[in-house]
């Protein structure tokens, strides 16, 4: 037990957590009731739980064959910078689409933001001046 | 033990792939299919950074940038492609 088997206690202590956040994002897939809960789910925790065991990987590469692999780390700061913004896109797309709320949701703000824009544009210039 | 508890995190992102599964060919709407892809690319990338450190080997690390770049793509190309109709169009707002 030296410095090496501490190294692998750290990437065994990062693989878990990680490996236990996904899990727990794919049992939120399935039990949450509505397509934006279902993204809360999925993008804030698998991508906790994949940077983890990411991270877990290059602490292990980097202290036992001493490569520091830009390779990895690039992947890193990529699927920590994309996986919200496609997270957000989704939902995005999936409210323009018209996708129904779950019936316990209580507020759809973003509609009332919509609706509100809808007419301040025929306010703004009438509907049959328009083409 | 190392090796046994890396196998033991690639069972258990396995069974995470499997439940991903369901929601994809169950899921009523296709944004729940969107997300599932999504997700599974995630996990998958995870499958292969644990195998890299199971086979102690870092021939591997290319696959996780490049499925992290094709899972982001293709989950902005089908999302765009259910809002509006076109994947690249020249329309700011509507």
């Amino acid at each position: 037990m030296g410095v090496n088997g501490m190294i692998e206690w750290i990437v065994i202590i990062l693989v878990l957590f990680g490996t236990s956040m996904s899990l727990l994002s794919s049992f939120g897939l399935i039990r949450l009731p509505d397509v934006y809960n279902r993204a809360h789910a999925t993008t804030k925790s698998a991508t906790l739980g994949i940077l983890s065991i990411l991270s877990g990987a290059f602490i292990y590469f980097f202290f036992t064959h001493g490569v520091s692999s830009i390779r990895l780390l690039l992947a890193i700061v990529f699927v920590f910078l994309t996986a919200p913004v496609a997270g957000h896109l989704v939902t995005r797309s999936a409210h323009r689409y018209g996708t129904p709320l779950a019936p316990i949701s209580v507020q759809d703000d973003l509609q009332e933001v919509y609706d509100q824009q809808k007419i301040d544009d025929e306010k703004v210039r009438p509907v049959d001046a328009d083409n | 033990m190392f090796d046994k508890i890396m196998l033991l995190a690639m069972f258990l992102l396995s069974i995470s792939l499997i439940i991903t599964l369901y929601r994809i060919i169950k899921g009523p709407t296709i944004h729940d299919r969107i997300l599932a892809l999504d997700s599974i690319a995630y996990i998958i990338i995870g499958i292969v950074a644990i195998l890299s450190v199971h086979l102690n080997s870092h021939a591997y690390f290319e696959t996780i940038l490049l499925i992290g770049i094709l899972a982001f793509l293709s989950t902005i190309a089908l999302s765009r492609y259910m809002e509006r109709g076109v994947v690249i169009g020249r329309k700011r707002n509507d």
